[in-house]
């Protein structure tokens, strides 16, 4: 690897931040096409979808922002997401579980959550973080091949005491923990902060609260949700823990835990 | 250190800040005015949308003649307003026409079985969600406007600019009272 061959730490670090870049730039840049591709969507008629259209056109009008290009997805699972690299290039879907669940002003409330991610360019910040993250996961990857292959160097070192290279091995299995942690912290206050904006635009934060304790009844795990997207949605798809005492669960979750959201909201 | 040079760069600091005020209340001025036509725009559908209304209610009711008189008055004066206050009350009477006009129609289940009225009173009421939402964006840039020139230290250039608090999209005193429908 090209850090072994300049012989120092800073090269992996170089090339670990440019392949995490790359990665996440470029899926930065084509979310939306390639969100909807993973996703199943189709474009959302005006006629058939009346509701979600003319809500989401009313709340485009109350943030002075363009109208983002609507996706329907067939699933029984209600669920919504947004995504796109800024205002002009913005997707927003629902699944007929969602539309078919919710009434008008539960659909304006998670609608006006999905553009609030939107307009807080939270696909940036996640993108940021992510480069980051990738960063140090490459970082530490490489440097574990590494010692994997010129490891029979460094039997002969007498040098490091048993003490430092148990501290070496436990930061670089404990840090691409530690950053992922951070990712879902910063996953999960963004979710916050939406919820908060949203309510802001319709001036009806119960609703978002309706809407959020509808979905949490539900029961259904989804059929078309993946994990490269799953923080992207508006409530985790993959089931969520109910026990108060699952805290460890909580932390690796990319959505704070419905009870909180609804807390918070009603109590706006 | 030179006192010129320290009374110099403070007075560039000065300008600099002075100048950095000065664009963002004309920007925020600037987004005032687009959020102005916003609201035109929403007004111009709803005005669009009612000739048509009329028609299909003339095909079954020709005999109320009051109420599509109402109507349209209401809709030419709406027209014709340019004010800020001018629309505002223009759109409440124009609000009221319809709401008589639509009261009359329940008397008509012809008239309520058709599917261009329905299609049309649909789209009437979208609109007026449209135009709240609009008035709302209005008034939102205006609250962050009318903060930035009274704020510090702002305030002791915004006078010499010209730069006036603008006025809120507010309810009118009309609709305010609660609204009776009589038949």
């Amino acid at each position: 690897m090209i850090g072994q061959y300049t012989g120092n730490a800073q090269g992996f670090f170089i090339f670990g931040l440019i392949l995490s870049l790359v990665t996440s730039v470029s899926s930065y840049y084509w979310s939306d096409r390639l969100v909807l591709m993973m996703a199943q969507a189709r474009p959302a008629d005006k006629k058939e979808y009346f509701n979600f259209y003319t809500a989401t056109e009313n709340l485009t009008i109350a943030a002075g922002m363009p109208m983002p290009k609507l996706y329907v997805i067939q699933d029984p699972t209600p669920n919504a997401f947004a995504t796109g690299r800024d205002d002009t290039h913005a997707v927003v879907a629902a699944t007929t579980g969602l539309l078919d669940r919710l009434d008008r002003t539960e659909i304006e409330g998670v609608i006006a959550h999905e553009l609030s991610h939107i307009r807080n360019r939270d696909m940036l910040v996640s993108t940021v973080v992510a480069v980051l993250v990738g960063t140090l996961v490459y970082v530490t990857d490489f440097t574990l091949r590494s010692m994997w292959w010129g490891g029979r160097d460094n039997d002969s070192d007498s040098k490091n005491s048993p003490l430092t290279t148990v501290l070496f091995f436990a930061t670089i299995i404990v840090t691409p923990i530690l950053a992922s942690l951070l990712q879902m912290a910063v996953s999960r206050k963004r979710e916050y902060m939406a919820d908060a904006s949203g309510a802001l635009l319709t001036r009806n934060p119960d609703a978002l609260a309706d809407a959020l304790e509808k979905i949490a009844d539900d029961r259904h795990v989804s059929a078309t949700a993946s994990n490269a997207i799953a923080h992207l949605y508006f409530s985790n798809p993959f089931g969520r823990s109910g026990n108060k005492g699952q805290w460890i669960m909580n932390l690796f979750s990319t959505h704070p835990p419905i009870e909180e959201r609804v807390r918070i909201l009603r109590a706006m | 250190m030179n006192p010129l040079y320290i009374g110099a760069g403070i007075a560039l600091f000065v300008v600099l800040y002075v100048v950095g005020v000065y664009n963002k209340l004309v920007t925020l001025k600037a987004r005032i005015k687009e959020a102005f036509s916003g609201i035109d725009v929403q007004l111009k559908r709803r005005i669009d949308l009612i000739p048509n209304l009329l028609e299909t209610v003339k095909g079954y009711a020709k005999h109320e003649r009051q109420v599509f008189e109402n109507v349209t008055k209401a809709r030419t004066s709406l027209m014709g307003a340019k004010s800020l206050d001018a629309k505002a009350e223009a759109n409440n009477m124009l609000t009221g026409a319809l709401k008589s006009l639509f009261a009359v129609s329940e008397a008509y289940p012809e008239l309520k079985a058709n599917e261009n009225f329905g299609e049309l009173q649909r789209q009437l009421e979208d609109t007026e969600d449209k135009i709240s939402y609009a008035r709302q964006f209005y008034n939102s840039n205006v609250l962050e406007y009318n903060t930035q020139i009274v704020m510090f230290p702002n305030n002791l250039f915004s006078g010499m600019f010209g730069f006036i608090a603008e006025p809120f999209f507010s309810a009118t005193d009309e609709e305010r009272k609660n609204v009776k429908v009589s038949f």
